[in-house]
């Protein structure tokens, strides 16, 4: 913009838009303010002294702010001729005279005066080293002392191996699922499968990044298998996504505003802290679930929860929930899920379910049932509210696949993921491995129901080995986790007991567990231990550890 | 504070603490009195919390609304009117084949080659299955594709990568490994890029024509405004730093925090290569305003012209500049030609860059069994030197054949040395010389003629009448068929 224009329209324009931006300031205050006022105005005060108190605030306000302003102004000026001097850039300073006649005037209308002493004021030395992103610097630093990197960083430098390193650090961390199913297919048909998909028209042209069509036809049938048939999935409402944690943050990006929250029930995945915050700049507000209640979330602290929010001026805008639930495994039964469906009808908000372990659940007692089914009979209204993630690697013990599905009844949502997909894409010959492995429903089946008995196996065998040493698990039905009750074991009742007692295990026990307290769970004591990653004879192994652990613990006590 | 600022006029003006406190008054007294007139009749005033009018007040509507969407993704939901991806769907509908479809829309829209498929077939065929089950050692071992890997790729892809790109990039300069992080593919590392190096809000320097995709990958999510520098075709649509730095100044009035600068050399849509001094300019520019210069490198291996291109890995390893302000993208979606596997990478002098995109990878990394693959596609050396070879003259051939072609309708192209694709002046087949004229040019084009060029006005060029056309997934037999299409409607425009 040049000069001259804004001379020129000074006189003509000043009025109406200072009105016009009275007008707009005005209105947005007001809301705010009035509201405090607001007993003033339906009492008996009325219309009058609803104006003049904020009248007398605007006027002590003005006054103070003219009474500051004299400083300002010299610094501002004296910082300008020394950036002037300096001159890294012609243009950068307007004439003071003009600048000190109507300052006023022009604010208003190129607003150059205002962006200009903004920058000036920041500290922009040139020549210096360069600067990262604010927002970065969460990522940088998130978590790299929290036990759950640590435990991991432990265990690549030091894995366990029955033969190679019987002394390293077993992972009990990560949710990996090698030795289960695994073997079962890929063994036997790899080879067709990865090369009927590497075509070489799949590999070097585009396809959609959101997923073949056929492959989400796989993937619907597979999520209706995981599901026992209970209810089908259509798979136009399928986004596939590179992994769970991209389907969470694109969920993240699309219903949520940075700085609006999510309600999250702890214990809950220690991921979240990464996937849901860091780039969306979405918060989490956590709803604590206690052991007396078995963990269960109940509606009336959600409620509390989502009323002290409010209050603070966070807007809520979702819950996101886990199904078979991350870290303790246990099943949202029927009447849970319509409560939170009502729940979130009444506020207004939405759900994430995350279903990620749907097809391992491995428990004979409680059915699964997936929040899919819940809406399958509501109305649009009410389905338009309900997002599943689904994770395929999980259930097909293939982590290095990375991919996972975000099913939606959402049109907006759907259409903004499909297009987010191109920034976290499914490759192809991941895409056509998976359509081979997955689309003959036989081949289906059977996977999932090995996948459930040796989980189922290997779980009980776990439990059963802990019980013996005196540790308790709540009860679990699905995932590939125990959550275990080691508070007897902790010196004092705290988080600096638990971070002790996790140290123990890992230096002493060389097993890497996940402490509650990276789970945001309130009660301390609590440890997950992933046993998916386990074979059967893994497992005295890793009860002779704890055991030893255990003796240390005593023998101190 | 924001309520103040318009007022301030007042205050130092005549009117002073009087006027600027009985404007807002008198707003409030008629916002009341609206609001009084507006509240329903109170119903039963004891079961009126004051919570609960607040609530009222928002517009919230009631609670069994419909639910919405944040309002960051209502742009991202909606249908794109940029012509680029109008142009990409209308071909989806309808695409031409040379057999089944003859009238259909020929594709010159997305730059894709086809031009050596035949090699990558060879080699697929051949080495494939070892590639992706070969283990430490040398025995069949799923668990090496299975398991959770680092996110930002395994060593061995990360020297083999840095290996490739100093071959592409005539060996002049070499790549160390832990600069580097794999993405999955050139669209996150630019996504990535922008949200480590700017804020919200914050912007970058892009000299146009751009390409269009950028807008996408940049403002979808990271919030980072992109600030046109506008190039001209009397340059040949190089940028120059005088144009740079007015733009730079321009956006600093306007209150814009500019972050970097964020070009793509070969540029893409028009093909040139910057030089050695430009990109010295651009750099020496950029540390003089303490910012960071994004290189976009994805075409590096398709430069067919015979000006030589340096890569700004180089310029910045000269020891002449401050090079962490230096980050490369490369991906080998387009010089390999396997979009398929979406392979990118970052390169970044930056050590938080780095660090911060590693994790970041959590959200767009290369699947193991992908990686397994390229790390024997990128290892073997001969193939990658055939390859390459192959694809410089075939991409030059299909040029000469598509420029002359042009040449002979009278359409001249711009002087171009790299890419898949060349930048035509179509500006003698508008009707209007301006944006609407260029937008039916477009529509004719596309609807008439059944050929998706992009328009320049889809690349943010100023100049109008200039269109993008990919040649490289064209056989020879199809570009007669354009020409034929192209001159057709030229003559139509005549008669």
């Amino acid at each position: 913009m040049t000069r001259t224009e804004p001379n020129r329209s000074r006189s003509s324009n000043s009025d109406s838009e200072k009105n016009s931006g009275n007008g707009g300031g005005g209105r947005t205050t007001a809301m705010r303010v009035i509201v405090p006022l607001q007993g003033v105005v339906q009492g008996r005060g009325g219309l009058f002294l609803g104006s003049v108190i904020p009248c007398a605030f605007f006027y002590f306000l003005q006054f103070y702010l003219k009474r500051n302003r004299k400083n300002d102004e010299s610094d501002n000026s004296g910082e300008q001729n020394s950036s002037a001097s300096s001159s890294s850039s012609p243009n950068s300073g307007l004439p003071d005279p003009t600048r000190s006649q109507s300052a006023g005037h022009l604010t208003e209308l190129t607003g150059l005066p205002r962006s200009l002493s903004r920058i000036l004021l920041s500290p922009r030395n040139s020549g210096g080293a360069v600067s990262v992103s604010g927002r970065v610097n969460c990522v940088l630093k998130g978590g790299d002392s929290s036990p759950y990197y640590v435990g991991q960083k432990r265990v690549e430098e030091d894995p366990y191996d029955e033969l190679g390193n019987p002394d390293g650090v077993i992972q009990l961390g990560l949710s990996q699922n090698i030795k289960l199913s695994f073997d079962d297919w890929v063994l036997e048909n790899p080879k067709e499968a990865i090369s009927d998909g590497l075509s070489i028209s799949g590999i070097a042209s585009y396809e959609p990044s959101d997923g073949l069509l056929e492959l989400k036809m796989a993937v619907a049938g597979f999520m209706s298998e995981a599901t026992k048939n209970s209810v089908s999935f259509d798979p136009s409402q399928l986004v596939l996504t590179s992994g769970a944690s991209s389907a969470i943050e694109i969920l993240s990006f699309c219903l949520a505003d940075s700085g609006n929250a999510f309600l999250v029930p702890t214990p809950c995945s220690p991921g979240y802290d990464r996937d849901v915050k860091w780039r969306t700049g979405v918060d989490i507000i956590h709803v604590p679930c206690r052991s007396a209640d078995n963990f269960n979330m109940s509606m009336v602290v959600l409620d509390r929860a989502f009323y002290q929010a409010k209050k603070r001026g966070v807007r809520i805008r979702g819950i996101i929930i886990s199904n078979p639930s991350n870290p303790m495994g246990s099943l949202l039964s029927r009447e849970n899920l319509y409560a939170l469906l009502d729940f979130a009808r009444e506020r207004n908000i939405h759900i994430i379910s995350n279903e990620i372990f749907a097809g391992s659940v491995h428990g004979e007692e409680g059915e699964f049932v997936s929040m899919a089914e819940i809406v399958d009979t509501e109305e649009n209204i009410d389905r338009e509210r309900v997002h599943i993630v689904y994770d395929l690697s999980k259930d097909l013990s293939f982590p290095g696949l990375r991919s996972a599905a975000i099913y939606s009844f959402n049109e907006s949502v759907l259409s903004a993921s499909r297009k987010l997909t191109t920034l976290s894409p499914v490759s192809s010959p991941t895409q056509h491995l998976l359509i081979s492995a997955i689309s003959n429903p036989k081949n289906v089946q059977r996977l999932v129901k090995t996948n459930r008995q040796r989980l189922q196996s290997i779980y009980m065998e776990l439990v059963k080995g802990l019980k013996e040493l005196g540790i308790e698990c709540t009860k679990s039905n699905g995932g590939f986790y125990c959550w275990a009750d080691m508070r007897g074991l902790i010196s004092s009742y705290s988080e600096k007991g638990e971070i002790e007692l996790w140290n123990k295990l890992l230096n002493i026990g060389k097993i890497n567990v996940i402490p509650g307290s990276c789970c945001h769970c309130i009660e301390p004591g609590w440890f997950r231990i992933c046993f998916s990653n386990l074979s059967e004879k893994d497992v005295p192994v890793v009860m002779n550890r704890i055991r030893k652990v255990c003796q240390t613990c005593k023998s101190q006590n | 504070m924001r309520l103040i600022v318009p007022l301030r006029g007042v205050i130092q003006g005549r009117g002073g603490l009087f006027v600027g406190s009985l404007i807002p008054c008198c707003l409030f007294y008629f916002l009341q009195l609206y609001l009084k007139r507006r509240r329903p009749p109170p119903s039963d005033p004891t079961e009126l919390p004051r919570t609960f009018s607040r609530t009222n007040l928002f517009s919230r509507g009631n609670s069994i609304g419909r639910v919405r969407v944040s309002s960051r993704a209502v742009p991202v939901a909606k249908p794109s009117d940029s012509p680029y991806y109008i142009g990409l769907e209308r071909v989806k509908t309808d695409p031409y084949d040379r057999i089944t479809n003859t009238d259909g829309i020929i594709q010159l829209g997305l730059a894709e080659s086809t031009l050596c498929f035949d090699l990558l077939q060879r080699w697929m065929s051949e080495n494939l299955m070892e590639s992706m089950m070969q283990s430490d050692d040398g025995e069949f071992d799923i668990s090496s594709i299975a398991m959770y890997k680092p996110f930002e790729g395994l060593l061995e892809l990360r020297v083999a990568f840095a290996d490739f790109m100093s071959r592409i990039m005539g060996g002049n300069v070499s790549f160390d490994p832990s600069n580097m992080v794999i993405t999955a593919g050139g669209t996150p590392a630019i996504e990535v890029l922008a949200f480590c190096l700017a804020d919200h809000g914050n912007a970058f320097l892009i000299p146009t024509p751009y390409y269009p995709g950028f807008d996408r990958d940049i403002k979808f999510r990271t919030g980072v405004e992109l600030i046109p520098v506008h190039c001209r075709s009397s340059d040949n649509f190089t940028v120059t730093v005088s144009a740079l730095e007015q733009a730079l100044n321009q956006a600093r009035k306007r209150g814009s925090k500019v972050s970097g600068i964020l070009f793509s050399n070969p540029s893409n849509p028009v093909g040139n290569i910057l030089s050695r001094e430009t990109l010295c300019d651009i750099l020496r520019f950029a540390q003089e305003k303490n910012i960071h210069v994004i290189s976009d490198e994805i075409f590096a291996g398709s430069v067919y012209g015979d000006k030589e291109f340096v890569s700004m890995a180089e310029i910045a390893g000269s020891g002449e500049f401050d090079k962490t302000r230096v980050h490369i993208i490369y991906g080998l979606s387009k010089d390999l030609s396997i979009p398929g596997f979406r392979a990118g990478v970052i390169y970044s002098f930056h050590e938080d860059v780095v660090n911060a995109a590693k994790k970041l990878m959590r959200f767009s990394s290369v699947p193991v069994l992908v990686q397994r693959i390229l790390i024997s596609l990128l290892s073997d050396v001969r193939f990658i030197e055939g390859y390459m070879a192959a694809h410089r003259q075939r991409i030059r051939d299909k040029h000469i054949r598509f420029v002359e072609g042009l040449k002979q309708l009278g359409i001249p192209c711009a002087e171009s040395g790299g890419g898949l694709y060349c930048w035509v002046d179509m500006s003698s087949l508008l009707t209007s010389y301006s944006e609407k004229g260029e937008l039916e040019l477009f529509e004719k084009l596309l609807t008439v003629a059944k050929i998706n060029a992009t328009p320049g006005t889809a690349c943010y060029c100023i100049e109008p009448g200039w269109f993008r056309c990919c040649f490289t997934a064209l056989a020879d037999e199809d570009i007669p068929v354009i020409m034929e299409r192209i001159r057709q409607l030229a003559e139509s425009f005549r008669s």
